[in-house]
C-alpha cells in the first residue's frame, strides 16, 4: 500500500505523518489527527460542514486529499478559539443563537471567518452570499447572519487582530 | 465517499508532470483545483490509476493580458482570482459576471477555469463564456510544444475534450477584442451554487453603436455548451435595437437542444434562452456601449 | 426581609438563557456518532440496489472476501439464518433488512461489508457481483391500483393487490347532510410531494457486543432511544436489560432518526457475529434514497359552503404512496397519522375522511418530518382548500378565515373528527399578522403593480395542530402508551441532575428543561445538569418528535420538581420548627406564614435531606414522574407571505414573511424563535425547491445534495416574528410546543402567495414545489400543473 509523508501545519502545530494518497483531508483530520470538530455531511461537495481553512482560505476538506496539504497550513474549528477564550465569531454564534444541532457550526464559523477577514464591515447580503456554500437545516440562517454581524461589530470595536486559539496553545 | 486506491505524484515542474503522465497514459489524471475530479473519484465514478497533482508547479497561477491584447489564464488560476479581478471587471464583463456564479465560495477558492473547461460538463459555465469570447485552450506536450485549440473544438462531447494523450492544458486564452467589450452571463439556477438550468453567455465587441463581433453561447441546454452561430452572425455589423435583439434571441432559442427533465420542459428552457438573450442584449450595459 | 429571587436572572421561565449545548459545539467538542472510536472497532459499508424492482438471480461475494482487511460480507441469506432478513415495522408490516428474493426500491440494502476501515469496506462492496432480472416499476398510487400492476409485496401471504391499508373517520351521514344544504361546494385536488427530512448528519451506529458479558451497547443516531431498545430486543431477540442504547449528540433529526433502519440492524448482527465493535456511518445518498421519506400524499377535498362564507362541512380522501413497506412512524391506532386534524381550527360542524395506502417501488417510510404525524400534510391541504374556497366565494382571504375560525369563547372545542382543542385566540393572531404585514396596503400595492405588468401576491396560512402525543387512551406505539418521564436528583449542595426520556437533536433540551426545574424550585438553571439519550441511565420515554418533548417530558419535569418541592416543604417545616401547613413557598425558598423573614432556601432543604431530616423521613431528595397527558396541546399560528413572480420566467421571490405564533407559555423565548425560524426555512424549502421524485424506471431524482435542493442563506428569506400567548389549560406550565408549527403551517403561506399573484388566470393549483418552470407553464397555458411522478424525461 502506497503511503506518502506529508508535512502540514495543523492549528499552528507542525506535524509530519505518512498517509495513503486516497485519504481525504476530512478523514485525515478526524481519524488521524483526532480533530472531530470537522464534520462530514454529504458526498457531493455541497453541504460545507467539512469546511476548514487552508492557508487561511475556506475549503471543503471532503474534496481535497490530505496529501495535497503537504507544505500548507490547515485550521479547523479546534484552532479557532478555546473554551476559555472564544473567538468573537464563536461568541456571536452563542449570543445570537446561531446554532441548534451544532453539526454545520464549525464549517459555518470558518466560512464566516473568511468573510470577515476579507471584509470587516459586511452587510447582511454580503454575509448571506459568503455563506452560500454552507447548509444549515436547523436555524433558518437568520440567526447565523446575525451572529456573523455581531462578531464583525465586536472585532471592529476591539480593533486588534485575533490570534487563533491553536497558535497560542502549546 | 471513500475513493479507490491510486498512485499520487506531485511534480514541481511541468517536465516531471509529463514523465508521470507518460508512465500511466490514459490512466493518469491531472489534478488542478479538483472540484470536478475529486467528487467523481469520491463516488467511484472515476478511478484513475495515477493522479498528477500540478498544484506545486510554479508559474501556472496567473491571469494576465499579453502585449497583443489577448488574455491568458493559467491552469492554476482559481475562480476566486477571476471573481476579484479588476481587469475582468473592466474589460471582460461576461467573465466577471460568471465568476461569482460558479458553485460556492469554497469551491471558487480552489477550482480553476482551465480545469472546469477540461472537465467538459455540459452544465459547466466557463466553456460557454469562452465560446462567446472566441477563447482557446493552450495544450502542451512533453516536448514543450504548445498548440491552441479553440474551445469550440476542445469540448467535443459530454465530459470529453480533445486533449491528446500526453498533453496538459496549461492555460486558456481570450483573443484581443475587436472594439469595446460588453456582455453578461445570465444563469437560471434552482438555488445558488446549482448547475445552470439555462445559462446564456453574451459577449459583444463594439465600435460606437456597431457590433463588430457577437458571441452568444448556451449552458445546460444540450450535450455540450452550444455556440449560437446564427444568432451571432445576425448581430454582426448591426446595432442593437428591438428587432435585432428579438431576432438574435429567436435564433439562440432555436439553437438550444434541451431535454425534458426535473429542471423543466424543452419548451420552457427554450423560452428561457430567448428571454435571457433578450435581457442580456437589452441590459443597460449593452446599450451603453 | 430576604430579597425575592428574580426568575429571569436565575434562568427560569421566560429567560432567553444562552444555550448550555453551545459550550461544546462552538469549539468542535460535540460527540456525534462518527466521533466515537472504540478499541478494535471495525467499519461497515452497505451495497445498495441500483434498480427499483428486480428479482435477484445471484449474489457473488467471493471477491470481496478475498480483499485484505475484510472481516465479513453479510448477505440476506446469511441474515435469514438468524431470522433477520426481514424486520417488523411500527405499522405492523415487514421491511427487508437485506434483500433475499427481490429488490423493491432503488437503494435497497443488498449486502454489507465489514472491514478494518471504511475505505476497504467500500472496496469490498465494489467487489460484490449481483445479477438482477428487472421487473416492471410502480412510482405512484394510481399505477399501483391499475389493472395488471405487478404485486410488489408477493412475499406476503394473502397480499393480492398493492393496497396496504384503508381508513376512515368522521360522520359520513352528517357530512352528506351538510353538503346537501350547501350553496356552493368548493373542490380541489392536491399532491404533497415526497420529501426527506434530510438532517445534515446522516444515520449511523456503533454496535458493541461483549461476548463475555453478553451485553450489547449500541451507540446510534436515534430520536427515541428507549423505543429503539425495545425494538432491538424484539427484532434481535435479546433480553432488554442486556441492551443499552446511547444516543449521543445528533446532527439534526426532523423525524428521520426515529425509525429502525437496516444499517443499524446489520451493524448489530455483525458485531454479534464478529464479537467486535462495528461502526456504520451512512452516506448521503444512502440516507436520501433508503431512510424514511415524508409526505407523498394525494388529496381530493371538498368544502360545503354557505353564501355568507360559513363552512358547513368538509369531506376528503387521501391516497398515500407508502413505498415498498407500510412503515409509517405514528401512533399505532392511526393509519395516516393525525391527518384528520385538518380543518380543526375552523369550527366546522361536520367532517368525514377516507384514506388508502399503496405499495410502490419507492423507499418505505412516512416519518413525521418536523410534524406531528402527517399533520404537515393536513394543514397544507387545509390551507390550500381554504384559499380556493375563499376565491370561489369571491371573499377576501382574511375575512373568510375570520368568519370560520373557532372563537375564543368556544374552547374547549370538539372538532368533527373528535379532537378537543384546548385553548386559543385565533382571531387575535390573525389580526396581529394582518397588521404586521400591512394587509390592506399590500392589496392596494398589488393592484398598482398589476397595472404595470408586475405580479405581486399575498398568502395566508392559519392553523392549529395537535402536539404532544398523547394521552394513553388513544396513543400508543406497538402497545406502549405515549407518556414521558423525568427523574430529578437534588444533591446535598442544592445542585441537581435532571434525567429525561426524550432526546434533543438541536432543540436545546439541556438548556430549557433546566429552566423548568428553575421555575418550579428556584434552583438556578446553571446548577442543573440535564441528561438524556442513555437508556441505562435515564427513565423510559417515547422520544423526541411530533413537538412532544415540552408537552410531555416538559410536563413530567414540572411534575417531578413539584414532588421534590413537596418533600422539601416537609424538610423546611422541620428546619423552621413549624407544621407543614404553616410553610409558604416563594421561588427558591420556604418561609413561615406571617413571618417572611423566617425562611430556608431550597438549597438548605437539600442539605437537610441528607443530613438533618425529620424522624421517620426517608433520606435523599430525588424522585421521578411519568406524565400521561390528558389531552394534546394545540398551538396556533398565522403566517403571511408576500411574493413577486417574474411573469417571464416563473421565478418568484419572497418579499416579506410574517409569523405570529401562539405556542402557549414560552420557556426560553430565544430558543422558541430559533425553532420558528428553522421551521419556516423548511416551509420555504418545500414550497420552493425541496422534493424527491422518480422517473418511470424508479430512479430516485433527489438522491444527493446536487439534486435534492436545500436552500442556503442566500435564498432563504428573512422572517418577522410576533407572539400571542394563550397558555394550555392542562399543561403544568401552560406550554404547548413549537418545534414544528412553522414547518407545518408555513408551506401553504408561500404557495398561496404565488397562487394569489396569478389570481386573474383561473389556475386552481400548481403542485409543490413551485419550481419556476411549473409556475411559467401555469401562467402560459392558464392551467393546473401536476407534480405526480413519473418525471417526464424524454428528449425532443
Amino acid at each position: 500500500m502506497e503511503e506518502r509523508r506529508i508535512n502540514v501545519v495543523v492549528n499552528g502545530e507542525p506535524v509530519s505523518v505518512d498517509v495513503e494518497p486516497r485519504i481525504l483531508l476530512a478523514h485525515f483530520l478526524r481519524e488521524i489527527m483526532g480533530l472531530t470538530g470537522t464534520h462530514i455531511g454529504c458526498d457531493t461537495t455541497n453541504c460545507g460542514v467539512c469546511t476548514v481553512l487552508v492557508d487561511g482560505l475556506p475549503m471543503k476538506s471532503c474534496t481535497m486529499f490530505a496529501v495535497m496539504t503537504d507544505g500548507h497550513e490547515v485550521t479547523t474549528v479546534e484552532g479557532l478559539g478555546m473554551p476559555s477564550e472564544l473567538h468573537p465569531i464563536q461568541q456571536g454564534f452563542r449570543e445570537e443563537h446561531g446554532l441548534q444541532c451544532g453539526f454545520c457550526t464549525p464549517g459555518m464559523m470558518l466560512a464566516s471567518k473568511a468573510i470577515l477577514d476579507e471584509n470587516p464591515n459586511p452587510t447582511e447580503e454580503d454575509v448571506r452570499w459568503g455563506l452560500a456554500g454552507n447548509l444549515c437545516r436547523c436555524t433558518g440562517y437568520q440567526n447565523i447572519v446575525k451572529a456573523v454581524l455581531w462578531a464583525a461589530e465586536k472585532m471592529r470595536s476591539e480593533g486588534g487582530a485575533y490570534v487563533l486559539g491553536g497558535r497560542s496553545r502549546r | 465517499m471513500y475513493p479507490s486506491r491510486f498512485h499520487y505524484e506531485a511534480p514541481s515542474t511541468l517536465d516531471e508532470a509529463f514523465e508521470a503522465i507518460e508512465a500511466y497514459g490514459d490512466e493518469a489524471k491531472i489534478l488542478a483545483g479538483g472540484m470536478s475530479l475529486i467528487p467523481l473519484i469520491k463516488l467511484r465514478f472515476a478511478a484513475p490509476a495515477c493522479i498528477v497533482d500540478i498544484n506545486n508547479i510554479p508559474g501556472l497561477d496567473y491571469l494576465e493580458e499579453e502585449s497583443d491584447g489577448s488574455l491568458r489564464i493559467g491552469a492554476l488560476c482559481r475562480h476566486r482570482t477571476l471573481e476579484r479581478s479588476s481587469l475582468l471587471r473592466n474589460n471582460y464583463p461576461v467573465m466577471f459576471a460568471t465568476a461569482p456564479l460558479i458553485a460556492d465560495p469554497m469551491v471558487r477558492n480552489r477550482g480553476t477555469l482551465v480545469g472546469s473547461i477540461c472537465h467538459a460538463d455540459p452544465q459547466g459555465d466557463w466553456a460557454s463564456v469562452m465560446l462567446s469570447l472566441g477563447g482557446e485552450i493552450i495544450a502542451r506536450n512533453a516536448e514543450g510544444r504548445e498548440r491552441s485549440i479553440p474551445v469550440s473544438q476542445f469540448v467535443v462531447g459530454p465530459f470529453q475534450n480533445s486533449l491528446q494523450t500526453g498533453e496538459i492544458a496549461v492555460a486558456a486564452k481570450v483573443p484581443p477584442a475587436r472594439g469595446t467589450r460588453t456582455g453578461t452571463y445570465l444563469k437560471l439556477e434552482r438555488r445558488v451554487g446549482d448547475f445552470a438550468t439555462v445559462g446564456v453567455a453574451i459577449n459583444l465587441e463594439m465600435s460606437g453603436g456597431t457590433i463588430n463581433r457577437a458571441g452568444i453561447a448556451l449552458t445546460g441546454v444540450g450535450g455540450n455548451n452550444i455556440q449560437c452561430t446564427s444568432a451571432e452572425q445576425s448581430l454582426a455589423g448591426k446595432s442593437l435595437n428591438a428587432s435585432t435583439i428579438d431576432q438574435a434571441a429567436r435564433l439562440a432559442a432555436d439553437a438550444a437542444q434541451p431535454k425534458n427533465d426535473v429542471r423543466g420542459s424543452i419548451e420552457y428552457k427554450r423560452h428561457i434562452v430567448y428571454t435571457f438573450v433578450q435581457r442580456g442584449l437589452s441590459s443597460r450595459e449593452a446599450r451603453a456601449a | 426581609m430576604a430579597q425575592a429571587l428574580d426568575e429571569i436572572k436565575i434562568g427560569g421561565l421566560g429567560a432567553s438563557r444562552k444555550r448550555v449545548e453551545d459550550d461544546r459545539f462552538l469549539v468542535g467538542k460535540g460527540n456525534y456518532i462518527d466521533d466515537f472510536k472504540l478499541p478494535g472497532m471495525l467499519h461497515m459499508e452497505i451495497l445498495r440496489s441500483p434498480l427499483a424492482h428486480a428479482r435477484i438471480k445471484s449474489i457473488d461475494t467471493s471477491k470481496a472476501w478475498q480483499i485484505p482487511g475484510v472481516h465479513m460480507v453479510l448477505t440476506g441469506d446469511m441474515a435469514a439464518q438468524h431470522n433477520l432478513a426481514w424486520m417488523p415495522t411500527i405499522s405492523y408490516d415487514t421491511q427487508p433488512v437485506l434483500a433475499t428474493d427481490k429488490v423493491r426500491f432503488q437503494g435497497q440494502e443488498i449486502a454489507c461489508v465489514v472491514a478494518d476501515d471504511p475505505y476497504i469496506a467500500k472496496d469490498g462492496c465494489e467487489a460484490i457481483v449481483v445479477e438482477y432480472e428487472p421487473l416492471p416499476v410502480i412510482v405512484n398510487p394510481y399505477q399501483a391500483v391499475a389493472e395488471g400492476a405487478p404485486i410488489i409485496r408477493d412475499d406476503k401471504e394473502g397480499q393480492t393487490d398493492n393496497i396496504c391499508y384503508r381508513w376512515e373517520v368522521g360522520d359520513r351521514e352528517g357530512t352528506e347532510r351538510a353538503f346537501a344544504q350547501a350553496d356552493l361546494v368548493s373542490k380541489i385536488e392536491l399532491h404533497y410531494p415526497r420529501s426527506h427530512p434530510s438532517p445534515i448528519e446522516c444515520c449511523g451506529s456503533i454496535a458493541d457486543y461483549n461476548a463475555a458479558t453478553t451485553k450489547l451497547t449500541v451507540y446510534m443516531t436515534t430520536q427515541a432511544p428507549h423505543i429503539i431498545r425495545a425494538a432491538v430486543a424484539i427484532v434481535a431477540e435479546l433480553p432488554e436489560h442486556m441492551i443499552r442504547v446511547i444516543s449521543p449528540d445528533i446532527g439534526g433529526g426532523f423525524g428521520n432518526k426515529v425509525p429502525v433502519y437496516p444499517g443499524y440492524v446489520c451493524s448489530i448482527l455483525c458485531s454479534i457475529l464478529l464479537a467486535r465493535p462495528v461502526k456504520w456511518i451512512e452516506d448521503k445518498t444512502g440516507n436520501l434514497i433508503s431512510t424514511h421519506y415524508a409526505r407523498d400524499i394525494y388529496y381530493k377535498g371538498e368544502l360545503a359552503l354557505r353564501k355568507d362564507g360559513k363552512i358547513l362541512g368538509v369531506r376528503f380522501h387521501c391516497d398515500t404512496d407508502n413505498g415498498m413497506s407500510f412503515s409509517d412512524a405514528q401512533p399505532t391506532k392511526f393509519k395516516i397519522g393525525l391527518i384528520h386534524s385538518a380543518f380543526a381550527a375552523y369550527g366546522i360542524p361536520f367532517g368525514y375522511m377516507t384514506a388508502q395506502g399503496h405499495y410502490t417501488n419507492k423507499a418505505p417510510g412516512g416519518v413525521a418530518y418536523r410534524c406531528s404525524f402527517r399533520v404537515t400534510e393536513a394543514m397544507f391541504f387545509q390551507e390550500r382548500q381554504i384559499h380556493a374556497a375563499a376565491d370561489d366565494l369571491g371573499m377576501d382571504q382574511a375575512e373568510f378565515r375570520r368568519v370560520n375560525l373557532v372563537k375564543d369563547d368556544q374552547f374547549p372545542f370538539r372538532t368533527p373528527y373528535g379532537f378537543l382543542l384546548d385553548s386559543g385566540q385565533y382571531e387575535k393572531c390573525l389580526d396581529v399578522a394582518l397588521n404586521a404585514i400591512g394587509y390592506k396596503e399590500f392589496l392596494r400595492e398589488k393592484e398598482e403593480a398589476r397595472a404595470q405588468g408586475r405580479r405581486l401576491g399575498i398568502g395566508i396560512s392559519t392553523m392549529t395542530e395537535p402536539l404532544g402525543a398523547g394521552n394513553s387512551r388513544e396513543y400508543d406505539i406497538l402497545g406502549i402508551k405515549m407518556f414521558d418521564s423525568a427523574e430529578l436528583r437534588v444533591h446535598p449542595s442544592g445542585k441537581a441532575i435532571l434525567k429525561i426520556g426524550s432526546k434533543t437533536q438541536g432543540q436545546g433540551h439541556e438548556t430549557t428543561f433546566a429552566q423548568i426545574v428553575t421555575h418550579e424550585l428556584g434552583i438556578p438553571a446553571a446548577d442543573i445538569l440535564v441528561q438524556h439519550g442513555d437508556t441505562d441511565n435515564t427513565p423510559f420515554g417515547m422520544g423526541t418528535y411530533a413537538s412532544r418533548s415540552t408537552p410531555t417530558a416538559g410536563a413530567a419535569t414540572s411534575m417531578v420538581a413539584r414532588k421534590i418541592r413537596a418533600k422539601a416543604r416537609k424538610l423546611a417545616a422541620h428546619l423552621l420548627e413549624v407544621s407543614d401547613e404553616d410553610v409558604e413557598w416563594e421561588l427558591g425558598r420556604f418561609y413561615v406564614r406571617g413571618a417572611p423573614n423566617r425562611g430556608v432556601t431550597i438549597q438548605e432543604c437539600a442539605m437537610a435531606a441528607y443530613g438533618n431530616m425529620p424522624d421517620g423521613m426517608e433520606p435523599g431528595l430525588e424522585n421521578n414522574a411519568y406524565y400521561d397527558p390528558p389531552n394534546m396541546t394545540w398551538p396556533f399560528a398565522a403566517y403571511i407571505v408576500t411574493v413577486e413572480v417574474d411573469p417571464e420566467t416563473g421565478v418568484w421571490d419572497v418579499l416579506r414573511m410574517v409569523a405570529v405564533d401562539d405556542c402557549g407559555v414560552r420557556i426560553n423565548p430565544m430558543i422558541v424563535e430559533g425553532q420558528i425560524m428553522g421551521g419556516m426555512a423548511e416551509a420555504f424549502a418545500m414550497a420552493n425547491m425541496q422534493f424527491i421524485t422518480y422517473d418511470a424506471e424508479g430512479n430516485c431524482v433527489g438522491s444527493n445534495y446536487m439534486d435534492y435542493l436545500l436552500p442556503t442563506a442566500w435564498e432563504t428569506p428573512g422572517f418577522e416574528l410576533h407572539e400571542v400567548v394563550t397558555p394550555s389549560p392542562h399543561h403544568p406550565i401552560g406550554a404547548k410546543g413549537i418545534g414544528e408549527c412553522a414547518c407545518v403551517g408555513g408551506p401553504a403561506a408561500f404557495v398561496n402567495a404565488v397562487h394569489n399573484a396569478l389570481d386573474d388566470l383561473r389556475i386552481r393549483n400548481i403542485d409543490m414545489p413551485l419550481l419556476p418552470h411549473r409556475v411559467w407553464e401555469a401562467m402560459k397555458y392558464k392551467r393546473d400543473v401536476s407534480g405526480m411522478p413519473p418525471l417526464k424525461t424524454e428528449a425532443g
